[in-house]
């Protein structure tokens, strides 16, 4: 059932072409955040309007939707943004990543790799790797057009001289074909590898920072590390309790209130999918 | 054991329900009208409609209805309609010169052409609750006649300090505004999009920044030169017609400030400027749009970078807007137990390795 008083998607015509403009610019020009027109959307800034965006300037009458938060697809935001376009493009929708041709996304990278047929949206909050180095948009862009990275690596390197470590776990910054730093918005680290030399289209939308970025397919995407301290992709050291699955990104949860806890997979596809075919 | 998370759906539709009663509350009572609000809380509706960039009464009371009087809602609720709304084009500069005034005074003058008109304020009202307003509040049988309507030309008091070049000049320029609703906010903007930005921005964030500059953050003393609301006539030209008509009218507060004055040995002292434009009557919001205006404009004027948040154009520019700052700011409350997984993981290792590290040296 799509909603009459809207167009397709929600978005206006107008408003969907000046944001594939700013994809087709992200996707020629790796890792580079691209200033855009960002509209309100319906839901508030935070919620994912960047991504919704993208989306909606990116779905076909016969594309299939798929949404995920946290990795799962029946999470609350997940259901909402589902919904949306349900109701306003009345895409088909599922919750199998092999089956969808364009996943949204918060904060996780589905574990069943993608193909060159899909199109991986990301809804970001901070688009910017350096703004918590320097808070000043002005700054930032003038480190990014000279390639001036060296602030990055200092945090690095004190992060390793002060914990032993470098102590990011998510929003681990990378280096997006040899060029730009990029924040890959919120994911954990144990991600980060899958982005690299992905088949899928990757993009990145930031609503209220107003900024859109990509990886186009079978791009390189590095991340930050040093040669004696090499990047290591982490997780929990245990294996999921429903599926068994000793390579997923695992969620803990506490079961009780002495403390007890499981951990299972962060993809309820994945997992189900595991579970019932008897993977495990 | 485990209880995987399903049934956001029927939660999410349960949620809307109880949101739903609950903004209408007992149905013993009568339902609040939206045109109750457009007219008895139109301070309110004013503040929507000038924070959510459209002009519709009608609207911005269905909006305060909507959102159960969380004024920021109702604003964003504003903001998202007017966002799906067709452009068909602009509407020629408006003249506040000719504003059909209903108040309009004057903190440098003690009269000029024109004179003081107090017209519906609290200024100087006595803040005692009125408890008549919880009975009835019907007004007096035989209420004072209205004064007459002012006259149509109220020249702008800060014309006659022009007039002798006390005061810097602002001559009228024909160039197109830049949009900040079409075009994503480039830094440094240049005042037409600064004030564009201001006139949307949040009212409590303005205030609390223009606030800091009277106290001494970037203090530029101002004098209210004139502060006017009343209605003005918008109009557009029509290509095929080759004229313009009028589309109606819409209700504004200005406020000119009068500040403290630039010059040097050979440039003789003239007072600066200020300026505040909004939509209905949002008084408190122009003026302390007009204070953090002249505060941004510091570099413009040849003055100091005291480092004073209010001088600062990407830090005010940045925060000002209210649904940006309350999106991400509430954004908070969804889940983030992904990224907190990978935080615990990783205060796990390091509490292993300080452990380690202890160890080793009490050895």
């Amino acid at each position: 059932m799509t909603d009459q008083a809207y167009n397709f998607a929600y978005l206006d015509e107008d408003t969907k072409r000046m944001i594939r403009r700013a994809i087709l610019k992200g996707l020629a020009v790796p890792g580079y955040q691209v200033p855009f027109a960002s509209r309100e959307m319906p839901m508030p800034y935070g919620w994912g309007t960047g991504g919704v965006q993208v989306t909606a300037a990116t779905l076909r009458p016969d594309d299939v939707l798929k949404v995920l938060d946290q990795g799962a697809d029946d999470t609350t935001n997940a259901v909402s943004i589902r919904k949306f376009f349900q109701r306003t493009a009345s895409v088909a929708t599922t919750e199998s990543t092999g089956g969808a041709t364009v996943i949204q996304t918060r904060h996780r990278i589905p574990e069943t790799p993608l193909t060159e047929d899909q199109i991986l949206v990301y809804q970001v909050p901070i688009p910017e790797p350096m703004r918590f180095l320097e808070p000043r948009e002005t700054e930032t862009r003038r480190i990014h057009a000279l390639a001036d990275y060296g602030l990055m690596q200092v945090r690095l390197y004190e992060d390793i001289a002060r914990h032993g470590e470098i102590a990011t776990s998510y929003a681990y910054p990378v280096e997006v074909a040899g060029r730009y730093v990029m924040d890959p918005s919120p994911i954990p680290k144990f991600d980060n590898p899958k982005m690299s030399d992905c088949p899928a289209i990757q993009l990145f939308g930031a609503g209220r920072e107003q900024r859109i970025y990509a990886v186009p397919p079978y791009t390189q995407v590095v991340s930050l590390d040093f040669d004696d301290h090499p990047f290591v992709a982490s997780k929990a050291e245990h294996e999921c309790a429903i599926c068994g699955s000793g390579d997923s990104y695992l969620d803990e949860v506490i079961t009780d209130d002495a403390g007890g806890r499981m951990f299972v997979c962060s993809d309820t596809d994945y997992c189900a999918r595991r579970a019932e075919g008897g993977a495990a | 054991m485990y209880v995987a998370v399903k049934g956001g759906e029927r939660a999410i539709d349960a949620a809307h329900d109880w949101l739903d009663r609950a903004r209408r509350g007992p149905p013993d009572q009568p339902a609040l009208d939206s045109a109750q609000i457009r007219d008895q809380l139109s301070i309110g509706t004013a503040r929507v409609m000038a924070e959510g960039s459209l002009y519709d009464p009608d609207l911005a009371a269905l909006a305060i209805k909507q959102a159960r009087g969380d004024m920021i809602e109702a604003i964003f609720l504003i903001r998202a309609y007017r966002t799906t709304l067709p452009r068909f084009g602009a509407s020629l500069p408006v003249d506040t010169a000719a504003m059909q005034v209903k108040r309009r005074i004057s903190a440098t003058f003690k009269d000029a052409p024109g004179g003081q008109i107090l017209g519906p304020t609290f200024d100087y009202t006595h803040r005692l609750l009125d408890f008549r307003l919880m009975a009835d509040g019907e007004l007096p049988a035989d209420p004072p006649a209205l004064p007459e309507a002012a006259p149509d030309q109220v020249p702008h008091i800060l014309s006659f300090l022009n007039r002798d070049g006390l005061i810097e000049d602002a001559p009228a320029d024909d160039a197109a505004p830049p949009d900040l609703t079409r075009e994503p906010l480039e830094l440094p903007a240049d005042r037409p999009l600064r004030l564009q930005a201001l006139a949307r921005g949040d009212e409590g964030f303005l205030l609390g920044l223009a606030y800091s500059t009277q106290r001494g953050y970037a203090r530029n003393h101002a004098f209210v030169g004139e502060l006017r609301i009343g209605t003005v006539a918008v109009e557009m030209d029509i290509p095929e017609l080759g004229f313009s008509i009028d589309l109606g009218e819409v209700e504004l507060t200005e406020c000119e400030t009068v500040n403290q004055f630039k010059g040097s040995k050979t440039e003789p002292a003239q007072f600066t400027r200020g300026y505040g434009l909004t939509f209905g009557q949002t008084e408190r919001k122009a003026i302390a749009m007009a204070l953090v205006d002249r505060a941004l404009r510091w570099r413009e004027l040849g003055e100091d970078d005291q480092g004073a948040p209010a001088q600062d154009q990407e830090f005010v520019l940045s925060h000002c807007d209210n649904i940006q700052a309350t999106g991400f700011l509430e954004h908070i409350k969804l889940p983030h137990y992904v990224d907190f997984q990978a935080e615990l993981e990783l205060v796990r290792r390091l509490r292993a390795g300080t452990a380690d590290a202890a160890k080793e040296a009490a050895e």
